[in-house]
């Protein structure tokens, strides 16, 4: 089977226990909720959106470490994106964990985010990894209702 | 059943050396406890190595057991030697799978001792079979300000079907809620049935998720004092307990083959014959007709009236495999055998760190489904850790989220055992859980 370890990296660790941007975001204009009927799991993701782009990003719910992981280094790489490059960033992670399972795991235009690579291999995880990711694709897009990954 | 598969069956009991009355008699041996590790030597599926050279420890036989070489076999033996459509054909092969169906169904009404084979209704599965009775039994019967009672740790299948039908028909819904110790709180049924509107009762016979025992006879008295019928989830009942329904005095009693050893694709209802009767059919189509006009027609009797198109025919004899294998060894010895380990594993359980474990304290009232929350570790995360050690347990709502909201949990790791679930096994669960507990430095 796929080695544990290449699923709870040192860094998924790190940022489960210590989500980064945790919490609601003042000053928010852009907010959409996702949910994961299957587990329960359920993040809130904050945008401060002006013109040049994503100024802020802060996200908040309960999950399991990937998930909470998954979206503590997603504000942090959205963050001082334009919004067409959020986009691509979004569609470029989501690819890598979703994508063509012959393509090479690792991005190396994704940088940090890299360590969640390894969630390819635990398929039932994968929509963990991508949830605060849709999330976010939904609040920029303007999205009311709340976004599911299932 | 025709005539000719009620021959075949009695010629069968008569000559067989009465294998299948040890369903209905119980075994000399009924005070021996089963041998799990001995039992596990019938199930292909358990005997196997996971990821490269773990012991693979099954603890999610609440979602689906394992299946004996006995019932493979029978399924097997089906499609090489029996394999035709029921009821219709007129050749040998035909005549042969109609009279396994029909066995079947005689089969089954032994094991939970329904009064008549024809009580018997063979569905796809539990969920469709309480369906079936929304379908042609409340939504014929109830009206606009009746009342409908289900309880707090209902499955989703038996929640859902109720909540569409009071949607359409303007059926009042009243949810029993729970004691503490995850028992229900009967109260809340008694307040209920004295307004004088209750016409169903929906309550499961054990719970998935707390493995909580029912008290269903009980219940059914107040039901019936009150003039209503009662509806019983047995998914998890009929694989881990003696069950009798007319003991429990269910008027409906639903649940599925996989789970008691059988094949997936088979479920049943047990329904009493005179409220059978009286119910519309569920799906119209091949199989539950008498006679088809143009503009209209007319319906089989029960059970083929609610068995429309070609049924689940080799499951039936996968089932009757089931019940032989359940009848030998006897319901009781199951029981007493998850009991015991009911009480092991609450005790070796309650004692890891950070432990919460939901659902009745004592093992008289308690099947052998532990659901729980470990620390601030995440189900899944316990999940996927406990499955790189060979452990496969559930991780989620379990389709129970209404009782998920009660225990404030998004999600519970669930274990669950069965008749080859051996007290080493919650050994190799509890050091499972110490490594979580470290891998998470929790």
């Amino acid at each position: 089977m796929a080695d544990l370890d290449d699923l709870y990296r040192e860094v998924i660790f790190e940022h489960s226990k210590k989500p980064r941007n945790f919490g609601k975001l003042d000053g928010a204009n852009r907010v959409a909720g996702g949910h994961n009927p299957l587990c329960g799991d359920k993040v809130t993701v904050y945008l401060d959106v002006e013109g040049q782009g994503v100024k802020d990003v802060h996200f908040d719910g309960k999950g399991c470490a990937i998930c909470t992981a998954s979206a503590s280094l997603m504000t942090q790489a959205l963050k001082g994106k334009s919004e067409p490059d959020a986009k691509a960033l979004i569609e470029r992670f989501c690819t890598m964990l979703t994508g063509d399972p012959s393509a090479p795991a690792e991005d190396e235009k994704l940088g940090k985010l890299n360590a969640l690579a390894g969630v390819r291999k635990f398929p039932v995880r994968v929509k963990c990894a991508t949830l605060a990711w849709r999330t976010a694709e939904a609040a920029l897009a303007g999205a009311s209702e709340p976004i599911k990954t299932e | 059943m025709n005539e000719r598969a009620a021959a075949a069956l009695r010629k069968e009991h008569a000559v067989s050396g009465n294998q299948a009355s040890s369903t209905r008699t119980p075994s000399t041996r009924e005070n021996t406890p089963l041998d799990p590790a001995k039992l596990r030597q019938d199930f292909p599926c358990l005997k196997q190595k996971v990821h490269g050279d773990k012991r693979l420890v099954y603890l999610d036989s609440a979602a689906t057991s394992q299946k004996p070489l006995h019932v493979i076999q029978a399924i097997d033996e089906f499609y090489r030697t029996s394999n035709a459509n029921v009821h219709r054909g007129l050749h040998v092969l035909a005549e042969k799978a109609t009279e396994i169906y029909e066995c079947a169904r005689t089969r089954v009404s032994w094991f939970i001792n329904a009064s008549r084979p024809s009580e018997i209704v063979w569905t796809k599965n539990a969920t469709e079979a309480l369906n079936l009775v929304a379908h042609s039994y409340a939504r014929k019967h109830l009206k606009a300000g009746d009342e409908v009672v289900y309880t707090r740790m209902e499955h989703h299948s038996n929640l859902v079907p109720w909540q569409l039908l009071a949607k359409e028909r303007g059926i009042v819904l009243r949810a029993v809620e729970l004691n503490p110790d995850g028992t229900l709180r009967l109260e809340d049924l008694d307040r209920f049935l004295a307004g004088g509107k209750v016409k169903i009762v929906a309550v499961t016979h054990v719970s998935n998720v707390l493995g909580t025992i029912n008290p269903v006879a009980e219940i059914a008295a107040k039901v019936h004092a009150a003039g209503a019928v009662l509806v019983v989830d047995g998914c998890q009942g009929a694989p881990h307990l003696p069950v009798d329904v007319r003991a429990l005095s269910a008027d409906f009693y639903a649940f599925s083959a996989h789970k008691m050893l059988g094949p997936t694709g088979l479920g049943v209802l047990y329904g009493r014959y005179e409220l059978l009767e009286k119910m519309q059919p569920f799906l119209g189509g091949g199989e539950m007709i008498e006679e088809v006009h143009i503009d209209r027609s007319t319906y089989k009797q029960p059970p083929l009236r609610f068995e429309a198109g070609t049924p689940p025919i080799a499951q039936t004899a996968g089932m009757v495999a089931a019940t032989e294998y359940l009848g030998k060894l006897g319901m009781a010895r199951v029981r007493e055998h998850e009991k015991e380990l009911v009480a092991y594993a609450l005790d070796r359980l309650n004692r890891v760190k950070g432990m919460k474990l939901h659902g009745p304290a004592n093992p008289e009232i308690r099947a052998a489904v532990f659901s729980f929350e470990l620390g601030e570790i995440h189900a899944h995360d316990i999940a996927q850790v406990l499955d790189s050690e060979g452990i496969a347990v559930r991780a989620g709502h379990h389709c129970a989220q209404p009782l998920m909201e009660w225990l404030g949990a998004a999600s519970t790791t669930r274990a669950s055992g069965y008749l080859y679930t051996s007290f080493d096994e919650i050994d190799a669960l509890v050091k499972g859980l110490e490594k979580v507990r470290s891998y998470f430095g929790a």
